[in-house]
């Protein structure tokens, strides 16, 4: 037991372990934020392992995208990364206390977000027009609409979340009610929105593309 | 604290998410036309994964910061992570005995 004594005596080394502190040495909304996002990934990894499982056991599994939608959605890869720049720029701007280039970075993370959706919404309605429902489609396996709906559809919930909760971050601090650790910790949400994006495009969209 | 001041100068700079941000466009386009080459796709499936997890490790090191954390954080998140996903993989087999089993 001595050696527990020393280690806990006057002038011992304090561990970052030893209790009181947050051994992480962040602010407890971001390690909340961090919990989240772990997750919310075992979420979004659960739905793309049924997709991959429905699609590996098919034998008719349909390919229907042709180019413009693959160009689409490279697009929408663009734009998404791009709010991703825009986000950590609004970051850097709490960090040095510029409010106004905060609130700033913030409206162009959430028009990108919007314009993320709006090249979603309007690819869903040419994908119901062609006749792609929940369960059937007009190409092959049935299971083709449920898995594309719900894994896009999720993720497009969280893009139209994430456009919210930054239009409250960026109202909160002009009013002066958010410091620079609320942008950080929105940006660490928005940021893993456009992470999960980086597996949904090359799983759904390239691996279906009509030349595969 | 030299090397920290340093340190603290280079994680926040416009230069260095720029850099980043190119990198992740570039790792797209070749993405996108690797899709368009004609290889076996298990091939295809795993370069295109490679890819993204590169990518995916780029948004949680740099625009993410967890590259600034202390290492703790990300010993806690990542491993258990990573393990979750793996252990999703234990029904898989069951999805290519179906392939196989098809009416024919």
């Amino acid at each position: 037991m001595a050696s527990l004594e020393a280690a806990s005596g006057p002038g011992a080394r304090e561990s970052a372990w030893s209790g009181g502190g947050s051994p992480y040495a962040v602010p407890s909304k971001k390690l909340g934020m961090w919990l989240f996002i772990v997750s919310d990934a075992i979420t979004f990894s659960a739905l793309l392992v049924a997709y991959a499982f429905v699609r590996v056991a098919s034998a008719n599994w349909p390919l229907p995208f042709e180019w413009p939608s693959i160009l689409n959605a490279s697009i929408m890869t663009g734009v998404l990364l791009s709010s991703s720049l825009t986000m950590v720029m609004g970051v850097r701007a709490a960090k040095l206390g510029d409010r106004g280039g905060v609130v700033g970075w913030l409206l162009a993370t959430m028009l990108g977000g919007v314009l993320f959706d709006v090249l979603h919404i309007r690819e869903w309605l040419g994908l119901i027009e062609e006749g792609v429902r929940l369960f059937k489609n007009p190409w092959g396996d049935p299971q083709f609409g449920a898995a594309f709906f719900t894994l896009t559809g999720l993720h497009m919930t969280h893009v139209t979340i994430g456009v919210v909760y930054l239009g409250v971050i960026a109202w909160g601090t002009s009013r002066r009610k958010y410091s620079a650790e609320d942008v950080e910790v929105s940006g660490l949400y928005w940021h893993f929105v456009d992470l999960v994006w980086m597996f949904i495009f090359p799983l759904v969209y390239l691996m279906s593309n009509k030349m595969a | 604290m030299h090397e920290s001041s340093e340190h603290a100068h280079l994680e926040g700079t416009k230069r260095l998410f720029m850099f980043v941000w190119g990198w992740l466009l570039a790792l797209t386009l070749i993405e996108v036309v690797l899709a368009y080459r004609q290889l076996e796709i298990k091939v295809m499936l795993a370069l295109l994964m490679t890819l993204s997890v590169i990518k995916a490790s780029l948004i949680i090191s740099y625009f993410m910061h967890l590259r600034y954390e202390r290492r703790s954080l990300a010993l806690t998140l990542m491993p258990a992570l990573v393990f979750v996903i793996a252990m999703m993989f234990i029904v898989f087999p069951d999805s290519i005995r179906l392939y196989l089993m098809r009416p024919k």
